[in-house]
């Protein structure tokens, strides 16, 4: 505790004011269970050779997709990112992407923002983005909040084809606020519309659905969104970047907000995190989104300039009436994808996206001519698919592995209604040959 | 010294009434919106919406923060000053000439818990 410098007595009388008997008394709130009892069991202190040693025995258990092929998705994909997109980034000039308190210091760190911003809105068709969020997830939950400030409700819908991790952490947010959530089920892989209509109602405050969904399939936004408008509520569409190259702008088939992970774009897979999230809305709502904005001026001299913009909202201003507590953002990430998009170029994207979709597409029809795989869903779908097995995921992903391969997501866990399902991702990646031999070895031969 | 004009009501919230009737045009003071500073976004109420007394009426954005006003007196909002949309700077400009909503006012007894022009002047002076 040698770095907290004040002394005993100072902290006797803190414990007197607040009327506690003891520092420990301010941890009562813990379950017995959760607090440590004792040592923790550590061996002894290496030194740094052997250390090394070690540490490079750890890493050497790990099973990556530089080392494997990936058919794994669910969220996270193994697309390819240039060398060049970390020469860029690592770049003295970008070392610390985080904005200095003076961020208008700063102009080349806040121009990258603004183009950065620029692409994310050019892709969702929206009219303004942040700078971004910390991840999918949390983009979800900050765009229910201000759809729940925006409509003054404070219920709002997910679909169940959401990402699992995505409502998990809004059920989280939403459990510290008052706000409801409710889920609607789906069919045949996508929202279920009778379900949304019996639960649309003048409390809803936002429709949040995902398309591509985490099954991989295309959602019917436009039907979803007018459904949604019918009661007043937002339309919230989670999607992502690379598939919005090929896929028509949520923007344009009457989404209010459009936020979604990042990682496809520029960003390694990063053993899951950290990516960024997205965050783009319209002008109307714009003076309610969440986190940081970097505007385009003009300085007393005429010249063009960036600055951080609409932070009255913001936390350190508004204090505890923010709209949201978001204060920062995963700017190095969002630079990643800032920098990836510009090289690739729309044309580059879209190829990547539609290599990955139709990779995929070969995929299933392969898997399915074996007679070992039936499909789940017949609607269309990106880069991602569900199929059914009589064997279970977990081992075929366990002969795949013995075969140098990363498998699909078993995605009973999640959905339990869902057993033996096997959610295949291919990215553009993946060659004729590797396909072929993924499901050589899948049908189990 | 901020401009405090006569025939007005005041709040400690530095808001304004001018009664006409059973209704009451509400505004910022001088005094308000010289602490604000330049103003740069209203975010208007909806008109039918319920105010209630010392409750929230709008939010009022400028340079150095967004402000909560509050409204004066308890009703309905009749009407809205949407030019204030796109010339929030007109509070700046004219404070007393840019009301924000105009309240039906649901009990007259409330206004008598507001400050004249005196009042508020004096109480003005108390705080710098």
């Amino acid at each position: 505790m040698r770095y907290i410098p004040n002394t005993d007595d100072q902290r006797s009388e803190m414990l007197r004011t607040i009327g506690a008997g003891s520092v420990d008394d301010l941890f009562s709130d813990l379950p017995a269970s959760a607090v440590l009892d004792g040592k923790l069991d550590l061996p002894e202190p290496m030194s740094e050779m052997g250390l090394m040693k070690h540490l490079n025995e750890l890493a050497g258990r790990n099973v990556d997709a530089c080392s494997q092929t990936c058919f794994l998705g669910a969220g996270v994909y193994d697309h390819f990112v240039p060398l060049v997109v970390d020469h860029i980034i690592s770049r003295e000039e970008f070392t610390t992407s985080y904005t200095p308190y003076q961020p208008e210091i700063s102009q080349g760190t806040l121009q990258a923002i603004f183009e950065y911003q620029s692409m994310v809105c050019s892709l969702t068709g929206m009219e303004v983005a942040n700078a971004s969020m910390y991840d999918g997830a949390s983009s979800i939950a900050e765009a229910a909040f201000m759809a729940c400030a925006s409509t003054k409700r404070n219920v709002v819908l997910v679909a169940r084809s959401v990402h699992p991790h995505g409502r998990a952490v809004l059920e989280t947010y939403a459990s510290m606020r008052g706000v409801t959530v409710r889920e609607i089920g789906y069919s045949d892989g996508i929202l279920d519309m009778g379900d949304l209509k019996g639960n649309l109602s003048d409390e809803v405050a936002a429709v949040i659905v995902q398309s591509p969904n985490f099954f991989g399939s295309l959602e019917d936004l436009k039907a979803l969104a007018d459904e949604a408008h019918g009661v007043k509520a937002l339309f919230i569409a989670v999607s992502d970047l690379l598939a919005l190259s090929v896929l028509e702008a949520p923007g344009r088939l009457g989404a209010d907000v459009v936020v979604g992970d990042g990682q496809s774009v520029g960003n390694a897979m990063n053993f899951g995190g950290p990516h960024f999230g997205f965050f783009a809305t319209t002008q109307k709502l714009m003076r309610k989104m969440p986190g940081r904005i970097v505007g385009e001026t003009l300085d007393r001299n005429g010249k063009k300039c960036y600055v951080l913009t609409l932070q009255a909202r913001e936390q350190h201003i508004r204090r505890e009436k923010a709209s949201s507590n978001i204060c920062s953002n995963h700017s190095l990430n969002a630079l990643a994808s800032a920098v990836h998009m510009s090289l690739m170029g729309l044309s580059g994207m879209k190829e990547a996206a539609s290599q990955s979709l139709l990779k995929a597409a070969y995929g299933k029809e392969s898997l399915i001519e074996t007679g070992s795989f039936r499909s789940a869903f017949d609607g269309p779908f990106f880069r991602e698919f569900v199929v059914f097995s009589d064997e279970a995921p977990r081992s075929i992903n366990d002969r795949l592995l013995s075969e140098g391969m990363i498998g699909g997501y078993d995605l009973s866990s999640d959905y339990p209604e869902l057993e033996n399902a096997w959610l295949v991702a291919v990215t553009e990646k993946r060659t004729k040959d590797e396909i072929d031999r993924f499901v050589s070895v899948a049908r189990g031969e | 010294m901020a401009e405090i004009k006569a025939g007005l009501k005041y709040t400690k919230e530095h808001e304004w009434i001018k009664v006409e009737g059973e209704k009451g045009y509400v505004g910022i003071s001088d005094y308000a919106q010289n602490a604000m500073g330049d103003i740069v976004f209203v975010e208007l109420p909806e008109v039918g919406q319920d105010v209630s007394a010392g409750g929230d009426l709008c939010v009022v954005e400028s340079v150095k923060g967004a402000n909560d006003v509050y409204s004066p007196a308890s009703g309905k909002i009749a009407e809205i000053n949407e030019d204030l949309e796109d010339s929030p700077e007109k509070i700046n400009e004219d404070p007393y000439g840019s009301w924000i909503a105009l309240v039906e006012l649901s009990d007259l007894s409330e206004l008598d818990g507001l400050m004249d022009e005196e009042a508020y002047r004096s109480y003005c002076e108390g705080l710098e």
